[in-house]
């Protein structure tokens, strides 16, 4: 282990992670503030929902971002991506099936995601198999899915897209309600006691270093309190749809991202695959000598984030209603913002989703409370450009401190 | 071998010159320069222009620059190669395409460009006019909602005609808002004109505003999606929305009455107009005589250049029989999934 700056040490000995503690405290700064600026309607419920259904799009791509990064790649194609397979959704839909029935929208998601799936493995292909740079060939694709997304349907909007469907977006019925809501809430609570508890009995049959008991329950209490306050917050924003004034709860995009989440933390900490891709980043050569299966490896993390860019692409064209061959622009930018700024070290190796999504926050944060502000888009850009330059300074000092 | 070229193009050139009297101005060749023929718009376009240059017995040329200013240029001279006696050019840059006006300028051809502007005081200029779309917008909207709050969703910043759009907005808007009638709440840019964007601005605006929006000035039908998408999710209803470029979706938002009004700028108009005129500059015609031109000075050199703008239709829930007749879009696509009830005539 490499010797350590005194403050990291003890909140590492009490298993804080001080990167990410760092970044929730910045992003909660930076909330008191546009609260204070906005008269307090940015921490509104209203707007609290709003902006946890406008990170998800980014958000999902990140956590595909995050394996691809730590594995030293990169995909610049995630826009355009999202673009073209939106657009297969929507065809699927309008044009093929009917958005009448329940059949046309399933088989709708099906299909993109398939899409998604083919154009990662054949972008994978060329990067694993043929040795092309991905930076170049996912470059190709930013180019070439952008392009067959106006072809589908030589450049127009497709809609009006199933009712049923456009629930995921988080819109109109687009939510689980409060009762459903609140079990999720506290069975995630109890899920999370219960993994500290798992936790803190395996490291003691295996006599590792235990934090101590106070840290532990510190770190519940943070954790499930921050899983329930939301909770509490989508379920007093009265749903808009309905009479009585029922709560919103939590919004079905919401939903999608904490499985697409949860899903790629386990595979992260616990299965071969992730075990060797943050080997993989970690030391190439080493992995290759060690005999992983690199090649495999990375075909497969392209075919993941082609996967991701479909589930996107679903919320987005769900959320507007219509599919239209122009959304995604700019997407694969902030969604590689997210991720480092989330923590992510771009010469591999190291990466959580958790700080991608926080990082996909921030920077939401930023384009929804400047809105309210009334402050033009050109000087968004600016404040966001920023924030990153920032967040990876930060990095280098810290890192920097790390090892001295 | 240079010079026997010169002379056999000499000869070429003389032979060809002699067909073209001897056929008394007819069977002229109008040579076409397209700057990126893969956006399906201006294949609509072409149809049009062939058929208004052919109808007239003049033969017509074209040339795809393919997005790329330097083939543009190279498109310029083989078409007047070809001996061109008039040029058409969407100029995929209006500065770079100049030296190709000039060598056009030289062998006597007439330019018209073709819906983008080239700086250049010689060239006829044929397009939309877009400060008219803004105007069209604005009065719809005020029709329908005379007073309130307004929100703007406005084009792309990197885009001049987003600000041409919004100014001729402002130019009808401005004795409501100066009377209080009016009050503008928000306005955003939309970058890209990307319509998520606008949905994302939207719901920010709304949420300032606790839903107390009456109208909103959204400059396309891309935008006005994203924005009357944000308008549903809070389930409001009633709320005036203009667009423009009568998307087939767009057209149907104005049937079910989610859109108040979408511009129709119909590129067959466009396109039938530009091969009239250049028909006419073939046969001599002097750019300030061709019917409707004015010099405008607009650009942003300020150049004074004749010009032509076409009148873009508005479409209204009472007007969309006009592009169901039209064939720009079928009556089953306008009224899909239009209750009967509240139906709008074109859809009875």
């Amino acid at each position: 282990m490499t010797p350590r700056a005194p403050m990291r040490s003890r909140l590492d000995r009490l298993g804080f992670d001080a990167r990410f503690g760092a970044l929730v405290a910045a992003l909660a700064l930076i909330w008191l503030a546009l609260a204070w600026a906005t008269d307090g309607v940015f921490l509104s419920p209203r707007n609290l929902y709003n902006l946890s259904i406008q990170t998800c799009v980014t958000a999902i791509a990140a956590c595909g971002m995050v394996y691809l990064i730590v594995a030293r790649q990169i995909d610049l194609s995630v826009g355009s991506l999202m673009a073209f397979t939106g657009m297969l959704v929507a065809w699927t839909q309008t044009n093929w099936l009917g958005s009448a029935g329940a059949m046309g929208w399933l088989v709708s998601i099906g299909v993109g995601l398939l899409a998604g799936l083919i154009v990662g493995a054949f972008q994978g292909w060329w990067v694993a198999y043929r040795g092309v740079p991905a930076f170049v060939v996912t470059l190709a694709g930013y180019l070439m899915w952008r392009g067959a997304a106006f072809l589908v349907a030589d450049g127009q909007t497709l809609a009006p897209l199933a009712d049923a469907y456009q629930r995921l977006g988080g819109g109109q019925d687009g939510s689980l309600g409060p009762a459903w809501s609140w079990g999720l809430g506290v069975a995630g609570v109890a899920a999370l006691a219960a993994q500290t508890v798992a936790k803190r009995r395996s490291r003691a049959r295996y006599g590792a270093r235990l934090a101590p008991l106070w840290a532990d329950a510190l770190k519940l209490a943070v954790s499930g309190g921050a899983l329930l306050a939301f909770v509490a917050v989508v379920c007093a924003y009265p749903d808009p749809g309905s009479d009585a004034g029922a709560g919103k709860g939590l919004g079905l995009p919401v939903l999608v991202l904490l499985v697409v989440a949860l899903w790629l933390d386990v595979v992260a900490r616990r299965t071969r695959f992730g075990r060797h891709v943050w080997a993989l980043g970690g030391n190439p050569e080493a992995a290759l000598l060690a005999g992983l299966p690199t090649r495999r490896l990375l075909l497969q993390l392209f075919m993941l984030m082609g996967g991701l860019s479909a589930v996107a692409a679903v919320i987005t064209t769900a959320r507007l209603g219509s599919g239209t061959h122009s959304i995604g622009q700019m997407a694969e930018l902030y969604v590689i913002a997210a991720t480092v700024i989330g923590g992510t070290s771009l010469s591999g190796g190291s990466g959580s989703i958790a700080g991608a999504i926080v990082g996909a926050l921030l920077i939401q944060t930023l384009d929804n409370g400047m809105v309210l502000l009334d402050v033009a888009s050109a000087k968004r850009q600016i404040f966001i450009g920023m924030i990153l330059i920032a967040a990876v300074w930060f990095d280098g000092l810290y890192n920097r401190g790390a090892r001295r | 071998m240079k010079r026997k070229n010169l002379v056999l193009g000499a000869l070429l050139a003389a032979a060809l010159g002699g067909a073209c009297t001897a056929a008394a101005a007819k069977g002229d060749v109008i040579g076409v320069s397209w700057s990126n023929f893969q956006e399906e718009r201006w294949k609509r376009d072409e149809a049009a222009l062939k058929a208004a240059i052919e109808a007239a017995g003049d033969r017509y040329v074209s040339a795809d620059a393919q997005g790329s200013n330097e083939k543009q240029l190279a498109d310029i001279d083989a078409l007047l190669t070809k001996g061109a006696k008039v040029l058409i050019v969407l100029a995929m840059d209006a500065q770079a395409v100049l030296p190709g006006v000039n060598a056009a300028r030289q062998a006597g051809v007439p330019v018209l460009a073709y819906d983008r502007l080239i700086q250049d005081p010689s060239v006829l200029y044929l397009s939309f006019d877009n400060a008219e779309v803004g105007r069209i917008q604005a009065r719809a909207v005020l029709a329908a909602k005379p007073r309130g709050n307004y929100v703007f969703i406005k084009g792309s910043p990197t885009d001049s005609n987003a600000d041409v759009i919004h100014a001729g907005q402002l130019e009808v808007l401005k004795p409501a808002i100066a009377s209080g009638a009016v009050k503008v709440v928000g306005e955003q840019y939309t970058d890209g004109w990307s319509p998520e964007l606008a949905q994302r601005n939207m719901e920010q605006l709304l949420t300032r505003n606790a839903n107390k929006v009456d109208a909103v000035v959204a400059s396309n039908d891309g935008t006005a999606g994203g924005a009357i998408a944000a308008l549903r999710a809070q389930n409001l209803t009633g709320i005036a929305v203009s667009g423009q470029d009568a998307d087939i979706a767009a057209l149907n938002r104005v049937a079910r009455g989610e859109q108040t009004v979408t511009v129709w700028k119909d590129s067959r108009e466009l396109g039938r107009t530009a091969g009239r005129f250049a028909v006419l500059l073939a046969e001599h015609t002097k750019p300030a005589a061709i019917p409707g031109a004015q010099v405008w000075s607009g650009g942003s050199k300020k150049l004074p250049i004749e010009t032509v703008f076409l009148k873009p239709v508005a479409v209204t829930r009472d007007q969309l029989k006009l592009v169901i007749d039209a064939g720009w879009a079928s009556k089953a696509q306008v009224c899909a999934g239009v209750a009967a009830a509240s139906a709008p005539p074109a859809c009875k």
